[in-house]
């Protein structure tokens, strides 16, 4: 199946704020402090949401020049809207987007594909729902634009090692068509002024 | 001199042993430190809980308490029993740690390891079960950080497992007539431990050196981490590569390999201190 950004109608509406002022204790002298924020739809964020925001977090900050604004604050709050699944792929890229749109340094772009292992070994992207509860295993990965070297890996489920390369290679190829709409979005926005 | 130049320029420090292929603490770059498990008696480390097992890898010591409760199964899985487990990284382990509610690193331990769990079916749920849709049991697993020294993942992962192997369940049978559970703490079965999940740590230095079993110091000056949970048939059961610098699919591939030679050495380990308990 062919990847989207927002597969079916999963959407995560994401806001960047800063590079701003920081509080006291949070402070970084060399750096800037970069604070992520994942709400969920409904309820209130917990143990699952706190996980996700170190992985969306440590996935940014490899990529945020944080050292040309030192001693700021930059945060990036996400609110899920609708999740139909793959939902921690479409954090990655309205993350990505958010920081991209807010103009802030990157070192390079990245951009999250979801892969699901069905009970017959083969490879799904941008799993439903439904396709995931079904899977056997379900693999996320954040991929990079410069090399399409991964960002970040997350995994549930079991799979062999093998499977888990196929996965990798079926996600870096999928990256270009992600990276493609980025550039065409920016272009469509900047075109209009 | 050195620790002068070890407080100024911790990088540097270390970049000079990274160099010559070691660490500070006379490691080569793929080697761990030394791994010890205590089950003292064949009740393990703590006497009030259903199964223990003290871990220290290195400096960092981990305790995991598992204590066995009954419980209603859900509606929608009746015959499945519960694993709670939790992570606490309390102030006393390290000064990086407050008091009062979990941190981030607590919470995003304690979710790994509830995913460990999930993946790798270290348990089946369905052995839980006593009667079904009407009593089940409940594994709370606490995993208690006493002293960090960084590598936090593996030595939680392995407390568990060892944990779970020593945890013998009472038997329960449910009285016909008056249709209350009654346990007989006399008659104590040895918990079914199906998989054995191991997981191994990797701080990725400067984007492209990776060096295994980090400790604390390793881990602040490191630009990424890996983590890769293999189970016994060599199948990945998490590959946790939270941000942090990028990697090539090989450089992730040399990491597995790593993993599976670290989960038989672990495994033996194991077998071995499982051995040393004598039956009562």
């Amino acid at each position: 199946s062919s990847p989207s950004p927002s597969p079916g109608d999963t959407s995560v509406l994401a806001g960047v704020y800063g590079p701003a002022e920081v509080k006291g204790s949070r402070e970084l002298p060399d750096r800037a402090a970069l604070e992520v924020l994942l709400r969920p739809k409904v309820g209130l964020p917990g143990v699952l949401e706190r996980s996700r925001e170190q992985l969306l977090r440590q996935t940014c900050e490899a990529v945020l020049l944080g050292v040309l604004h030192p001693r700021t604050a930059i945060t990036l709050v996400l609110q899920v809207l609708n999740d139909a699944g793959s939902l921690l792929s479409c954090c990655l890229n309205a993350a990505c987007m958010g920081l991209l749109d807010a103009g802030l340094p990157l070192a390079s772009l990245f951009c999250g594909v979801t892969c699901a292992l069905d009970p017959n070994g083969a490879i799904g992207l941008d799993p439903t729902s439904r396709q995931e509860q079904e899977a056997r295993a379900v693999l996320t990965f954040a991929i990079d634009s410069a090399e399409r070297k991964v960002l970040m890996a997350t995994s549930k489920g079991s799979c062999s090692v093998e499977e888990m390369q196929q996965c990798l290679a079926a996600a870096q190829r999928a990256a270009d068509t992600i990276f493609q709409f980025y550039r065409d979005s920016v272009r469509r926005k900047y075109s209009k002024s | 001199l050195s620790i002068c130049f070890r407080t100024v320029e911790p990088l540097e420090y270390y970049r000079r042993f990274l160099k010559e292929n070691c660490r500070p603490d006379g490691r080569e770059l793929g080697e761990f430190r030394a791994t010890t498990v205590n089950h003292f008696l064949s009740s393990g480390s703590i006497t009030t809980a259903d199964g223990s097992a003290l871990v220290k890898l290195g400096n960092t010591t981990v305790i995991c308490g598992v204590k066995a409760e009954l419980a209603a199964p859900a509606v929608d899985a009746a015959n499945k029993g519960y694993i709670v487990p939790n992570v606490e990284l309390p102030s006393l382990c390290s000064t990086r740690f407050r008091s009062g509610p979990p941190g981030e690193e607590a919470q995003a331990a304690s979710q790994f390891i509830a995913d460990v769990i999930e993946n790798s079916q270290i348990i089946a749920k369905e052995d839980l079960c006593i009667a079904n849709g009407k009593l089940a049991w409940v594994l709370y697993c606490d995993i208690i950080c006493l002293d960090y020294d960084g590598n936090i993942l593996d030595a939680s992962t392995f407390a568990l497992l060892a944990a779970l192997k020593n945890v013998q369940l009472p038997s329960v049978t449910i009285n016909e007539e008056t249709g209350l559970s009654e346990v007989n703490f006399k008659q104590k079965n040895p918990l079914v431990v199906r998989e054995h999940p191991v997981a191994t740590s990797f701080a990725i230095f400067d984007d492209t050196l990776l060096i295994v079993d980090p400790t604390a110091e390793e881990e602040d000056l490191a630009t990424g981490t890996v983590t890769i949970v293999t189970d016994d048939e060599g199948r990945l059961c998490s590959v946790h590569k939270p941000g942090g610098s990028p990697l090539t699919g090989a450089k992730l591939q040399d990491c597995i390999t790593r993993a599976i030679t670290r989960h038989k050495e672990v495994k033996k380990l194991i077998e071995k201190v499982i051995k040393s308990i004598k039956p009562k």
